[in-house]
């Protein structure tokens, strides 16, 4: 109404309060962060297709460790959607980005989690790893990941936990529908050490064969090793990743796990179990990788992967904890500003000028 | 983004750019102009308040000092019955150049020194030591109290005096009732073992799952002590 | 420098200009002891007794210390009463003593108390310092058992040792360590912020028409 009366005087119209005429509901201007590439690789897109490669993995979690895996990926996924939903950008949801947070969260917890701690780690992950920072594109660190390092600080024994095989597919693997805010019934639990565990504790090293096909205790995704690898590589080719960054990752550990190795083999587990046992595969394919997260200069790819590998087999090896992937890469997330500027690319023929000023 | 709300300006702002201000004079950079003082009368000042403030000191010491110490005896007393199984009587010795003596080195500080305390059942016959050690656990020194029985060379109980252990899986060290009963009679030097792997042999102590550090630390503190202590009792004959 | 009434000395501290929400000052305190409602009372009481003892004596002795060793002497305070402090509590519920450590003997060097003694005590006559000191010490003191409250209720799930949620609670762990500290203020200064825009939003939105036509983002920037 005001677009027909409106001029110059008629600043006041309730139309200027909310600054909106019926036509611009047809144009509203999408906002999105830079660089404004054209290609058809859109964030919602690759987030999407990432979502889809996630799908085998947690049938495969579901394989292992029964119907107990899809209740604690769903309660994680529901937590971080929900807060994103209520906290986020409108239409945030739309690009796919917190439902990779839930579902990545869910598949690097225990199968007997309570379904209300995986619900309030999605909701930290995404309220307190993205949307302070101001939502995707923003964050300083992997989403899932802070909201793990919360869960394992703020309930170190429930993530600690991690059940043995039960006799049946069905049964669930620990009390997941424990109360919210109540510690989850543990009395007639089977516990089974993890790889790693058993490895730091015991002096006990798993088969080769489970730790590829991912018969092992563990988190529910991360167990799947040779299944995780291949994600990787197809996402590689679709260009969706940068193979540089679970490349340095991978071989850096083979390396100075060898090493050690060779040193001294009693001691020091040899690469293939430092490659495929625990969160290392699934930490080196889809959470080292989190674009907003990795450098985005090719060497810098190759730094920040060396020093993950560096940081993981450090922590593994001489740490108080059996596992050191996450931390590892919090570590290096934080390094990532820093990497990118000492990496970038000089502007073509700046470094020659200075050079023939200075002589 | 909006800035956070604003702090009226006397809140931060400091004395000198107060009186720069009543000052008046000069642009705004000027110091303020104020008369020396002598530094005498500076020296004078800080002595009087220094010494009005030892005074008060010393008055409230006065009174809060017995009542400091009675605490911190009365809770030591507490954990010696507890350790030693309620004895009739206790004897305090002191660690004095590698043997015990009944008395401290005299001049020495009473309440510092190094000391055990012997418990004796109402017959007077001896029932064990009690020994406090102390080492680095996971996030702090943990402070341990345990009963010894020289004789039969066994723990009699243990209690942790202090330590900020992780709460929920380090503070298992005390609170944790099964773990604590492990000690109860084990025979030194004690051993520990993961949860459930024992084999039932008298010196294994199961260690709590996920609170690997701070148990070891309870178990190596408790056997140093004896090593190191071990000699001087067996000698007192006791 | 604008003239303020007495009741304005006093209610500023309190809430407008919390030590701890809006100037984050004494934060060393704010995020060290309160992992429990006691631990956050005990702190609070001692600062508050340390903060209006100081706030008085250097309000009534502003005239007789010298300019030059203003500071040396504020600092000669407030250390003498926090060390009554420390042996009052040591020998009056050694437990809490206990608990608190250092931090007692820190209060020294939280920067809060100086700052009232050079901004306020030491240009004020004792009565308005007097008030000032009780408003800042009031203020302080909501702000650790707002901290306190929030994370002894999540990390243990009780209020001053009663349980609230039954034996099977499952403690967060993390808000009875070190970093829930820093979470728990975060929590608050966060929510503390948005309560604030909000609140300023809303008085723009009375003041319409002259107030609404800039948009509050531009205006800050």
């Amino acid at each position: 109404m005001s677009a027909a009366r409106g001029g110059a005087g008629d600043v006041r119209s309730a139309d200027h309060v909310t600054g909106m005429t019926p036509q611009d509901e047809e144009i509203l201007l999408r906002i999105a962060a830079s660089p404004h590439v054209h290609s058809p690789h859109s964030t919602p897109r690759i987030m999407w297709t990432v979502t889809a490669t996630l799908v085998p993995l947690v049938a495969a979690a579901a394989w292992w460790f029964g119907p107990s895996a899809l209740l604690v990926i769903g309660a994680a996924t529901a937590g971080a959607v929900l807060t994103e939903r209520l906290f986020g950008r409108r239409g945030a949801l739309g690009d796919g980005s917190a439902a990779i947070t839930g579902i990545l969260l869910g598949l690097i917890l225990p199968a007997g989690f309570p379904m209300w701690m995986a619900f309030v780690g999605g909701a930290f992950g995404i309220g307190f790893g993205k949307l302070i920072f101001g939502g995707l594109g923003q964050n300083v660190f992997n989403p899932a990941l802070l909201g793990r390092a919360f869960l394992q600080a703020a309930f170190p024994t429930a993530i600690t936990t991690w059940p043995a095989d039960t006799a049946s597919w069905w049964a669930l693997r620990g009390d997941n529908f424990a109360w919210p805010l109540m510690s989850p019934e543990t009395a007639d639990l089977v516990t089974a050490a993890t790889p790693l565990g058993a490895w730091k504790f015991e002096g006990v090293e798993t088969q080769l064969a489970d730790l590829l096909i991912g018969r092992t205790g563990g988190s529910l995704g991360e167990t799947s090793g040779l299944l995780i690898l291949a994600l990787g590589v197809f996402l590689a080719l679709k260009k969706y990743l940068d193979w540089r960054i679970p490349a340095s990752i991978l071989a850096t550990v083979a390396l100075f796990s060898g090493l050690l190795h060779l040193l001294d083999p009693v001691r020091y587990a040899g690469p293939m179990f430092m490659l495929f046992s625990g969160g290392l595969m699934i930490g080196a394919v889809y959470m080292a990788t989190d674009m907003v997260t990795s450098p985005v200069t090719p060497r810098g790819a190759w730094i920040y992967g060396i020093g993950i590998g560096l940081l993981v087999v450090l922590i593994r090896v001489w740490g108080g904890l059996p596992e050191g992937v996450m931390y590892a890469i919090l570590l290096m997330n934080a390094m990532v500003p820093f990497i990118n500027r000492a990496t970038q690319p000089r502007v073509f023929g700046h470094e020659r000028k200075q050079r023939e000023a200075a002589a | 983004m909006k800035e956070l709300p604003q702090v009226s300006p006397d809140v931060l702002e400091t004395a000198d750019a107060g009186a720069a201000r009543e000052a008046g004079g000069g642009g705004p950079t000027a110091p303020p102009e104020r008369p020396a003082t002598s530094s005498a009368r500076l020296v004078a000042t800080l002595a009087a308040a220094g010494a009005l403030a030892g005074l008060v000191i010393v008055l409230v010491f006065g009174w809060a000092n017995p009542k400091i110490q009675a605490h911190r005896a009365e809770v030591l007393r507490q954990a010696i019955q507890e350790v030693l199984n309620g004895p009739e009587s206790v004897r305090t010795y002191y660690v004095v150049d590698g043997a015990l003596s009944e008395s401290p080195v005299p001049g020495a500080d009473t309440i510092n020194a190094e000391r055990i305390h012997l418990g004796l059942d109402d017959a007077g016959e001896p029932v064990g030591y009690a020994i406090t050690g102390q080492e680095p656990g996971f996030q702090d020194m943990i402070l341990v109290i345990f009963g010894y029985d020289a004789e039969t060379d066994r723990v009699l109980a243990m209690k942790v005096l202090e330590s900020k252990e992780t709460p929920g899986l380090g503070d298992k060290i005390f609170k944790d009732t099964s773990f604590v009963a492990e000690f109860r009679g084990a025979a030194a030097p004690l051993e520990g073992v993961k949860s459930g792997a024992g084999s039932g042999v008298e010196n294994e102590v199961d260690m709590i799952t996920g609170a690997t550090i701070s148990s070891r630390t309870v178990i190596e503190i408790i056997n140093n002590r004896i090593e190191a202590l071990g000699p001087m009792l067996d000698e007192s004959g006791s | 420098m604008r003239a303020t009434t007495p009741a304005e000395d006093f209610v500023r501290g309190i809430w407008k200009e919390n030590p701890v929400l809006v100037q984050l000052l004494g934060l060393c305190p704010a995020l060290a002891v309160t992992n429990t409602v006691a631990n956050s009372i005990a702190m609070g009481l001692a600062t508050f007794f340390v903060l209006v003892g100081s706030s008085l004596l250097v309000s009534t002795f502003k005239k007789v210390i010298p300019h030059e060793v203003r500071i040396s002497a504020y600092i000669l305070i407030i250390a003498t009463f926090v060390t009554i402090a420390d042996l009052v509590l040591a020998a009056v519920v050694p437990l809490i003593h206990k608990e608190l450590g250092a931090f007692i003997a820190l209060i020294v060097v939280n920067c809060m108390i100086l700052g009232r003694q050079e901004a306020f005590a030491s240009k004020r006559p004792i009565g308005r310092a007097l008030l000032d000191a009780v408003g800042t010490g009031v203020g302080f003191m909501i702000a650790m058992l707002m901290m306190g409250t929030f994370r002894e209720v999540l990390g243990n799930g009780s209020i001053l040792g009663v349980p609230l949620f039954g034996d099977n609670f499952e403690p967060w762990v993390i808000f009875i360590l070190p970093p829930g500290g820093f979470l728990t203020l975060g929590f608050i200064l966060l929510a503390f912020g948005w309560w604030q825009e909000r609140k300023s939003d809303t008085a723009r939105i009375r003041q319409w028409p002259h107030g609404v036509a800039t948009p509050s983002r531009e205006e800050a920037a």
